[in-house]
């Protein structure tokens, strides 16, 4: 029977290994090798060694953008992950039991579908509506509204001090119908019976929530925090598409990837670019084990 | 399978897992060798097509050698290069395939056919996503154009191409002295209006700055916004304002001076005083929303008669013809003079020849695409060009005589009374971190956030670390 074992396995691995190296790894290293040269885009690099790394420590303009992701980063999780157990909760168990069947509150079949509505739509759609709903004057659809009542319009994304707020907005926006609908797979694993048992002895909704939907979501909620952190560190889109002058007001709303993407396409400095890749790169590992240690902790059985 | 737990020679999820980690580092190496196609590109040549040179072909075009040609599909879109230029083209070598591409985002399309060494023959490199001339020139991909300006006009033999063209077509299109682009479309700037609401209101163009500031309280107390650029995307417009400006203060020399990349351009006096006084044009007449529009949002409010004065080039009338309401007659007023001291007269205009096409040197058919732009320089190809865009071009044969609208008439007058001055600046196209710079600075100053020297101390702080930055190929005019 172990005759042949060594090449059937070594013959599965031998695909996926290779066409990981060549579309994962290969870019990897070659964003290494380039960050350590002057690329232009067009001829032969040159080495410059750490050279790129140097000028990244003195970039204002790189240290902005860390800073928004710091605050995107504690942000973003946080008031979608908030926002998305209460709506579950509210979709799954908040509503009457009957025969021991827990339900939502009335209507949350309706509501399962708006809340997942904004998952639907490509992030760029999504990032052009937002441009109506924020823009400045009276053709805006929020400022329309409060100029029609006579309120000074609010420059969302003009004014320095709200414009990352606005573009966190969008965000959180559109990432919480997808964490509804993965809050409330990890809700539906869970017994009824601890529910029920929960209730008989006299358990309020809010301790039914604290108690027991919270505990025993735990693993999805550690998923939940690294996917959204990751996502915090992306907003390319959005950000490009929305913030005023690419990341503006003077660098109000601006993330790596933009910078990277400005000095890369606009700059035609590839290798500086690929120096503020390899910098996003250690920084999303980073948080991603961080955040798995710092989580860790003994699942529930049941 | 029957397997027997402990047999020492088992593979083990850990051991598989471990020989798949062995050989993913194995991988690596080799990625370090994967990698060397794509940033290489240098050394190889493409085989160049010739044919034999002959009065009627100076270059020597290779008469069936086909040509690939890139146009940029923004404010003149493509149907001047496919109802007239690839026809002239045609007409003349009927054997050559013209392959036709319009694009809006030129560096996303060519970036890798530059890097991969096939680039195409003819390009229009315009709008927010063009490739750096500046890293183009110094890569060594762009055509020497010096033959085409020497070549025989196709109207007339007798005369050079480089004669047929407004004065300083060419120095705008060079890089130390070498010419590489082609600057095509006679450009204007100043200040645009609606002639019809200035008359409906009795409101006369300003020449002083006491006159256009009384101007602007006149067009605020009738409930229109008196001045406004967009800050979402075109802050650019402003800082064309304010250093024209400043060279009328100061003389040209002051914007030589910052696109030679001088200790201190950026904070010169004269450019001081500019951005002082837009500063307070933007503190009392401009919509503080209006930072957060694009350009065509904003010359929309214009449309609706909702914006007085709008700083652009002479493009607008044509970018906007399709919204512009019918006798809404676009005028350009040049900047005002700011005291009676200011070094050049109040009619100086900023112009030059604008939009750039160029020939890649390592194309298959550098000479067609040469051939090519000889013939968009003919009159025909010219007054074809006028017709389609209702923009002059720099070829001075086909302009004459021809009835513009009113908006390119004005600006055209305007260009004609200003004579011989006539300031421009480069910086931008050499250097676009340096505009990028500017742009953010011209909003933060517009929009109240800076003051001038603060303003003027920050691009110079830019200017002076490109100035430092070796790995910036320089330019100097």
């Amino acid at each position: 029977m172990r005759h042949g074992k060594y090449p059937f396995v070594i013959g599965f691995l031998a695909a996926p290994v290779l066409l990981y190296s060549v579309f994962v790894i290969a870019p990897y290293a070659q964003a290494f090798q380039i960050s350590m040269t002057n690329w232009r885009g067009l001829s032969a690099p040159q080495w410059v060694g750490f050279d790129n790394y140097r000028q990244l420590v003195e970039d204002h303009r790189f240290w902005q953008a860390i800073q928004h992701h710091l605050v995107l980063l504690i942000a973003l999780p946080l008031i979608t992950i908030a926002i998305a157990l209460f709506f579950s909760f509210m979709l799954n168990v908040a509503g009457k039991s009957s025969g021991g069947q827990r339900t939502g509150v009335w209507g949350s079949k309706f509501y399962r579908v708006v809340f997942f509505f904004p998952q639907v739509l490509a992030v760029a759609i999504i990032a052009v509506l937002f441009q109506t709903v924020y823009r400045p004057n009276e053709s805006g659809l929020i400022n329309g509204v409060l100029m029609k009542i006579g309120l000074d319009p609010i420059l969302f994304l003009v004014n320095p001090n709200i414009a990352l707020w606005s573009i966190l907005g969008v965000l959180v926006w559109q990432a919480v119908g997808f964490y509804v609908v993965l809050f409330s797979a990890g809700i539906a694993s869970i017994p009824g019976e601890i529910y029920e048992a929960a209730e008989m002895d006299g358990a309020s909704r809010v301790t039914l929530f604290f108690r027991v939907t919270l505990p025993l979501l735990w693993d999805t909620l550690q998923v939940a925090w690294v996917y959204l952190g990751i996502a915090a560190f992306d907003a390319f889109a959005v950000v490009a598409v929305l913030s005023v002058d690419n990341g503006g007001p003077d660098g109000a709303t601006t993330v790596l990837a933009l910078e990277i993407y400005r000095n890369a396409f606009t700059y035609s400095k590839y290798g500086y670019a690929s120096a503020m890749g390899v910098a996003l790169f250690f920084l999303t590992i980073t948080f991603a084990v961080f955040t798995l240690r710092v989580t860790k902790r003994e699942s529930v059985e049941y | 399978m029957s397997v027997t737990p402990d047999s020492p020679s088992d593979l083990t999820r850990r051991i598989v897992l471990q020989r798949a980690a062995a050989a993913g580092l194995l991988a690596v190496p080799a990625a370090g060798l994967l990698s060397a196609c794509a940033t290489g590109g240098d050394g190889e040549t493409q085989e160049q097509s010739e044919g034999t040179k002959t009065a009627e072909n100076p270059f020597g075009v290779k008469e069936d050698a086909a040509l690939e040609v890139i146009i940029f599909n923004g404010g003149y879109g493509d149907k001047y290069a496919t109802d007239v230029h690839e026809p002239l083209y045609k007409k003349k070598f009927p054997k050559a395939e013209i392959k036709h591409e319009a694009s809006q985002a030129i560096s996303t399309v060519l970036q890798p056919r530059f890097a991969a060494g096939t680039p195409p023959e003819f390009v229009n490199n315009s709008g927010e996503k063009s490739l750096d001339f500046g890293a183009l020139v110094a890569d060594g991909q762009l055509q020497d154009l010096t033959d085409l300006w020497d070549a025989p006009s196709v109207d007339d033999p007798s005369k050079k191409v480089r004669d047929t063209v407004v004065p300083g077509t060419i120095d705008v299109g060079s890089f130390n002295g070498k010419p590489y682009v082609l600057y095509y479309v006679s450009t204007v700037f100043g200040l645009w209006h609606s002639g019809k609401l200035f008359k409906d209101n009795g409101w006369a163009p300003a020449k002083t700055w006491d006159e256009f500031v009384a101007l602007l309280d006149k067009i605020k107390a009738k409930g229109v916004t008196p001045f406004g650029y967009a800050g979402a995307n075109a802050a650019y417009y402003m800082w064309n304002v304010i250093l024209t400006h400043a060279a009328k203060i100061g003389g040209p020399e002051v914007l030589k001076n910052i696109d030679n990349l001088e200790p201190g351009a950026w904070t010169a006096e004269p450019v001081k005083q500019a951005a002082a006084a837009w500063a307070e044009i933007g503190a009392k007449y401009i919509d503080k929303s209006f930072e957060g529009l694009k350009h065509t949002d904003v010359q929309l409010l214009q449309n609706q008669y909702k914006v007085g004065f709008y700083p652009s080039g002479d493009w607008l009338e044509n970018e906007q013809a399709k919204d512009t309401p019918p006798g809404f007659e676009y005028q350009m007023l040049p900047i005002p003079s700011l005291t009676a001291s200011d070094k050049l007269p109040v009619g100086t205009v900023r112009a030059t020849a604008a939009e750039g096409y160029f020939v890649s040197a390592k194309s298959k058919n550098p000479r067609g695409a040469m051939e090519y732009m000889r013939q968009m320089l003919s009159v025909e190809g010219a007054k074809g060009f006028t017709n389609v865009v209702k923009s002059a071009t720099v070829v001075t044969a086909a302009s004459s005589g021809y009835a513009f609208p009113p908006g390119v008439a004005s600006s055209q007058g305007a260009l004609a009374a200003a004579g011989q001055n006539v300031v421009n600046l480069f910086f931008d196209g050499w250097y676009k971190e340096l505009d990028t710079e500017a742009r953010t600075a011209t909003n933060e100053l517009m929009f109240g956030r800076i003051k001038a020297d603060a303003f003027c101390e920050r691009i110079q702080k830019k200017a002076d670390a490109i100035k430092a930055d070796s790995s910036v190929t320089k330019f100097k005019r």
